[in-house]
């Protein structure tokens, strides 16, 4: 059956998915707050920068990530002047190249859940003494609750799926940088169909309870049809 | 015109405000009372929905000028603005708009908690009692009605105590049994609340019954401002004309007869008989509600007639009005009344401003 290196592998996958998840809910909560609110005439260029992942090869993705974190890369620098040497081949390596990469999926449902909301809500909580930043956490945040739940649990799915990125930025470290996909990838190359069988099935099992999880707990969204705005 | 309604101005809404949108443009300059309900009256699209927006600070006007009962809200000439948040006033949605991730108890506790007004913790449990919903609390939003739903939402404008009331048509968004179920809490409203409210509707009804006040909109601009009692019986009023054309008087009960179902009411001007299916105590203060269309003008007293309410009234004031129509204004004591009567009628009469006549009123309504 699994093999400790397999282990080793889920269980960095995870841990990296989880930071990942973790990370992107607190950076990608007042970026898609931000960007739904903007007036910025800069805020086509903004979306469209968010939503680059989901067109672009992993392995450009990776490949700029690895140049910008490497010894001369701006990134690079800045890490290494902070002590923190260079992130490539490293778990937190991992964990920023993941980050940009499943940025989308957590910033865009957000963003969605948001404008689902629209402004009426938020225009009743000013009228009740709520300053902005009290509405935004005790109005918009309970309220974009299925938002939440879905980039969470895209957010973490996608990362858990990535590869490409990963053989950029991470390589095949065991136990450091060595993802499931990764080793179902070492299984496939060395013939070892069993073990890639066994990986796969657990990929496949999770990534569908997961997205069953999610439709079953969103069929039943939160009732906005009575704070919807409507024009005067 | 933009003449004030009241010349105290510590205890009154001065309101300034120029602003265009889309081919719109609202300019207003006006004085509204510091007590009693004011409504904004017109047609949709008459910027009265946006002026109640400019008050409460919801829209951003390119001139702003505010001052309720003598603290300035905005201003910018000087620059300043208050946030709608540090605005002590209260709101009411034309939907209810209660917030659904919480039950009828925390939605009212929302804003209360929040508010720095608040001295008599007695309140909250006055607009409960006030609006009706003390059986209601622990429900989430999704399982009330929609009146009810309304109902929460005009106790959760109180709730915060606020020295000023707006409401942007309350009952616009309700069917008439609702509309008549809410009503009677906003008469209520209106008798015991001692704050001013500026209450926006393109309803007739609720201006006669509700309304101690009127500022009449048209395309943005202020057409007619003044008591009820002042407005609705101004010739050139958009009003004055039309078929809904009507006087509100207020009387005050000074018999029931229970045989004949039959209420005396005494106004400045007279006494009125009119049916009440049930009594009302004797002094008590009521609307009434007089159709321009219901009132005719006879020169001699009819002999044999069913007409039972006939007053001795002089001519004020004379107006074409519809095609064959002529509006009259009439002055009964210190009251006036709007009559509508045929072109031809009024030829055959040759009634000339300032005749003494005798207005004969067919049928009056109570608000």
């Amino acid at each position: 059956m699994l093999t400790d290196a397999d282990l080793g592998a889920l269980w960095l996958t995870l841990k990296v998915s989880f930071t990942t998840t973790v990370l992107l809910l607190l950076i990608g909560t007042p970026l898609a707050w931000w960007l739904h609110n903007s007036r910025s005439r800069w805020k086509p260029v903004w979306n469209a920068l968010v939503a680059l992942p989901l067109v672009l090869p992993p392995t450009v993705l990776g490949f700029y990530l690895l140049v910008m974190m490497g010894p001369s890369g701006p990134l690079g620098k800045l890490t290494t002047s902070l002590g923190l040497g260079v992130l490539p081949f490293t778990f937190w390596g991992l964990v920023v190249a993941s980050c940009f990469y499943s940025l989308p999926f957590v910033v865009q449902p957000l963003q969605n859940s948001f404008a689902a909301i629209g402004q009426r809500p938020l225009e009743v909580a000013a009228t009740l003494r709520a300053s902005p930043l009290d509405t935004f956490f005790s109005v918009v945040i309970p309220l974009a609750k299925p938002g939440f739940l879905t980039a969470s649990i895209l957010g973490f799915a996608h990362t858990v799926g990535e590869f490409g990125v990963v053989l950029m930025i991470g390589g095949n470290i065991p136990d450091k940088t060595r993802v499931v996909s990764v080793q179902i990838y070492n299984h496939v190359e060395a013939l070892n169909y069993t073990q890639a069988h066994w990986l796969s099935g657990i990929l496949l099992g999770f990534s569908f309870l997961v997205l069953l999880v999610m439709y079953s707990v969103l069929k039943t969204p939160l009732q906005l049809h009575d704070v919807k705005q409507e024009r005067p | 015109m933009n003449s004030p309604l009241q010349a105290d101005t510590a205890k009154s809404i001065h309101c300034r405000f120029q602003l265009e949108y889309d081919g719109f443009k609202l300019d207003v300059d006006q004085q509204i009372p510091g007590q009693g309900i004011t409504v904004l009256f017109g047609s949709s699209g008459c910027g009265k929905s946006t002026l109640l927006r400019c008050i409460a600070g919801l829209e951003a006007a390119n001139t702003a000028y505010l001052k309720v009962n003598g603290e300035v809200w905005a201003d910018s000439a000087k620059n300043i603005f208050q946030p709608v948040w540090q605005r002590p006033l209260g709101y009411v949605f034309q939907e209810a708009s209660l917030f659904p991730h919480l039950n009828v108890q925390k939605n009212l506790a929302f804003g209360r908690k929040r508010s720095r007004f608040i001295r008599d913790p007695a309140t909250l449990e006055q607009s409960i009692e006030l609006l009706g919903i003390g059986h209601l609390l622990q429900r989430m939003p999704d399982r009330l009605s929609g009146g009810e739903r309304q109902r929460v939402a005009i106790a959760r404008a109180l709730a915060v105590c606020p020295q000023l009331l707006l409401m942007d048509e309350p009952l616009a968004a309700l069917d008439l049994q609702r509309k008549q179920e809410i009503l009677p809490f906003l008469t209520r409203m209106h008798n015991e609340l001692e704050i001013p409210v500026i209450y926006v509707t393109h309803s007739p009804q609720e201006v006669t019954r509700l309304a101690d006040h009127i500022v009449m909109l048209e395309d943005g601009k202020v057409v007619a401002a003044g008591t009820l009692e002042s407005v609705l019986t101004r010739l050139d009023s958009p009003l004055a004309d039309t078929k809904q054309a009507s006087t509100v008087l207020k009387g005050v009960v000074n018999l029931y007869e229970p045989e004949y179902q039959q209420l005396e009411v005494v106004f400045a001007g007279g006494v009125l008989n009119l049916p009440a299916a049930e009594a009302r105590e004797v002094g008590s203060e009521m609307r009434l509600r007089i159709y321009a269309r219901d009132v005719s003008v006879a020169l001699a007293a009819p002999v044999h007639s069913s007409i039972s309410n006939v007053l001795p009234a002089q001519i004020q004031d004379m107006t074409e009005g519809e095609p064959g129509l002529v509006v009259v204004q009439l002055k009964l004591g210190e009251s006036l009344l709007l009559a509508h009567i045929s072109r031809k009628s009024a030829a055959r009469l040759e009634l000339k401003i300032g005749m003494l006549v005798l207005a004969q009123i067919k049928a009056t309504s109570i608000v």
